[in-house]
């Protein structure tokens, strides 16, 4: 364990924006040096297409890209690489189970359970290959906490239910959901398991076959890594079977005018050229977790999440979305403020340079179901301080006052 | 980075808070709702047009001060006048947005004009013109 890697000083983002106080990391985060540098390392001395090229520079590309993958492996506790497949983001990810998987294995009256709190990026796909294939689309819901339960888990399973899908930490309440027991209900009654890992990948260790799930999807970008880099893990008897999703280059054997014979795992996935720089960079930010370690990640977000939770707690008129214990946030603060809309929040908070989310975080079934039209976000990193806490706090204080009401 | 503390102006707080036009109008002759998926604004426009002038307008709906105030601001400065005006009005404010209206035209717009800040916000955008999209919709259905 490094400490020194929690500090804000090893993200050069905040040397250009020395006063900002960013809060949005649900949606990104920001990136560290050794990421950057990585990034910068592989353009400028590794570059080449990998896995295409017969000469010394395309091969150290193969290297650096098969090594990326390899460290995802070891990361997530799967069996074997060709269970990693580098997709764009967690919603590529996801698609790519609906379309590939989805297509071959669901046909009419079958029936898809979603959790309500779902991101549209594990719900749209569901809903399009229901409406497609004839199936029927069934939402397990939670209550005003974010709780999801076995009980009711078991109760919406039925024989047909051949999918379930669900995040394993919401971008909305920040719980964590007890997806090794859903998955072995899930089994239980020979229904699959996808789980949203976008939220939990960047925040606590996730183990897979710990889990049990079928499927984990999650992305890049919210863990430390560049943008358009993701992550699909699958079991490999699953991905075996699975029909390609994309095709092109790279993922066949095989070619003649009327046919092919695909590539192995996990290439049959990858169908053009990959984002070599991409997976390096996850590579680097990999790295960058494994020397911080889980434990001083998740130490320092739950105390920097209690700090900001008990504080707005004490502020009339702000109402958190969720548990009523900081400890069930994981850094994942929704909230609103009565007689202020979201967007006036943000804006607001803005102008006092505090970065937060503000809408409904492409989960509108979820505000629907709360009875909320949207709701502001502020989403913690082990790299936020006390000093971002305070000035959060200062300006949600402030709020009502600045948009005219007397408090 | 980030904007100015007076952002949301006076006259922009005050619509907000205390809308004129923000009612029920039961005598109504034409209706439509408008919504703004992007942060599920959404506002609900009646007017009460006979012989081409609009007579009285309302709206109800919910979202942000920006939506709020420009739906009110636009109410005040369109009732009374004919539906022609009103459309000039609203390409006038669309012209404001994209930072392309002249100095008398703003004139025209009066209150409207403070809505002008906007358009260096894009993610606001949508915002101020909801009442306004809606408008021209409601417009093209019914003469
Ligand atoms: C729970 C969850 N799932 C999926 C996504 C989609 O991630 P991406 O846009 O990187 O594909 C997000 C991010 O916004 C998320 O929070």
């Amino acid at each position: 364990m490094n400490e020194a890697l929690l500090s804000k000083a090893n993200f050069p983002v905040f040397e250009v924006y020395k006063n900002l106080v960013y809060l949005d990391n649900s949606a990104t985060q920001q990136k560290p040096r050794s990421v950057i540098e990585r990034v910068d390392r592989y353009y400028r001395e590794e570059n080449a297409n990998p896995m295409r090229g017969l000469y010394g520079l395309s091969v150290s590309a193969t290297e650096a890209y098969d090594s990326a993958r390899e460290a995802v492996c070891k990361f997530i506790g799967a069996d074997s690489t060709r269970e990693i497949i580098f997709t764009r983001n967690a919603t590529e990810s996801l698609n790519l189970v609906a379309y590939s998987w989805g297509r071959a294995n669901i046909s009419e009256g079958d029936e898809l359970l979603v959790a309500i709190s779902e991101h549209h990026s594990d719900l749209l796909p569901w809903q399009i290959l229901a409406k497609e294939k004839g199936a029927v689309l069934k939402y397990l819901e939670c209550d005003q906490t974010g709780l999801y339960t076995a009980e009711a888990l078991r109760a919406a399973l039925s024989e047909k239910t051949k999918l379930f899908a669900i995040a394993q930490i919401s971008n909305i309440f920040g719980r964590l959901n007890p997806i090794k027991e859903f998955a072995e209900i899930c089994h239980a009654n020979g229904t699959l398991i996808v789980c949203d890992g976008a939220q939990s990948v960047p925040h606590i260790p996730v183990d897979v076959k710990d889990l049990g799930v079928d499927f984990l999807a999650f992305s890049g970008h919210k863990m430390l890594a560049p943008m358009g880099i993701g992550v699909l893990y699958g079991r490999e008897e699953l991905l075996e079977k699975m029909p390609p999703f994309l095709s092109g280059g790279e993922m066949i054997e095989y070619v003649t005018l009327c046919g092919a014979t695909y590539a192995e795992l996990p290439h049959k996935f990858e169908a053009g050229t990959v984002n070599a720089g991409g997976a390096v960079g996850l590579h680097a930010a990999i790295d960058y977790i494994g020397e911080l370690g889980f434990e001083a990640i998740e130490k320092r977000e739950n105390e920097l999440t209690a700090l900001a939770f008990e504080q707005m707690k004490q502020i009339p008129y702000v109402h958190i979305i969720g548990a009523d214990d900081p400890a069930e946030h994981h850094g994942i603060l929704a909230f609103t403020v009565e007689g202020v809309h979201p967007h006036d929040i943000a804006a607001l908070m803005d102008s006092q340079d505090v970065a937060i989310r503000a809408g409904h975080h492409c989960a509108q079934p979820l505000h629907r179901h709360l009875g909320v039209q949207s709701t502001a976000r502020a989403s913690l990193a082990f790299y936020n301080d006390e000093q971002d806490i305070e000035r959060f706090i200062t300006a949600l204080g402030d709020l009502r006052r600045r948009m005219g009401y007397g408090t | 980075m980030g904007l100015e503390d007076n952002f949301y102006g006076e006259v922009l707080l005050d619509h907000n808070l205390h809308p004129v036009h923000r009612h029920d109008l039961p005598c109504a002759t034409c209706r439509t709702d408008g919504v703004n998926p992007s942060c599920g604004d959404d506002i609900s426009l009646s007017l009460e047009i006979h012989d081409g002038i609009i007579e009285n307008g309302a709206f109800t709906g919910v979202g942000c001060a920006v939506s709020q105030a420009s739906a009110d601001i636009m109410l005040e400065l369109i009732i009374g006048k004919t539906t022609d005006e009103a459309r000039h009005l609203a390409h006038l404010f669309d012209k404001m947005i994209r930072s392309e209206i002249t100095e008398s035209e703003l004139e025209e717009l009066e209150e409207a004009g403070a809505l002008q800040n906007v358009s260096k916000m894009p993610a606001r955008v949508k915002c101020a013109k909801l009442g306004w999209r809606t408008l021209e919709s409601l417009l093209e259905e019914n003469g």
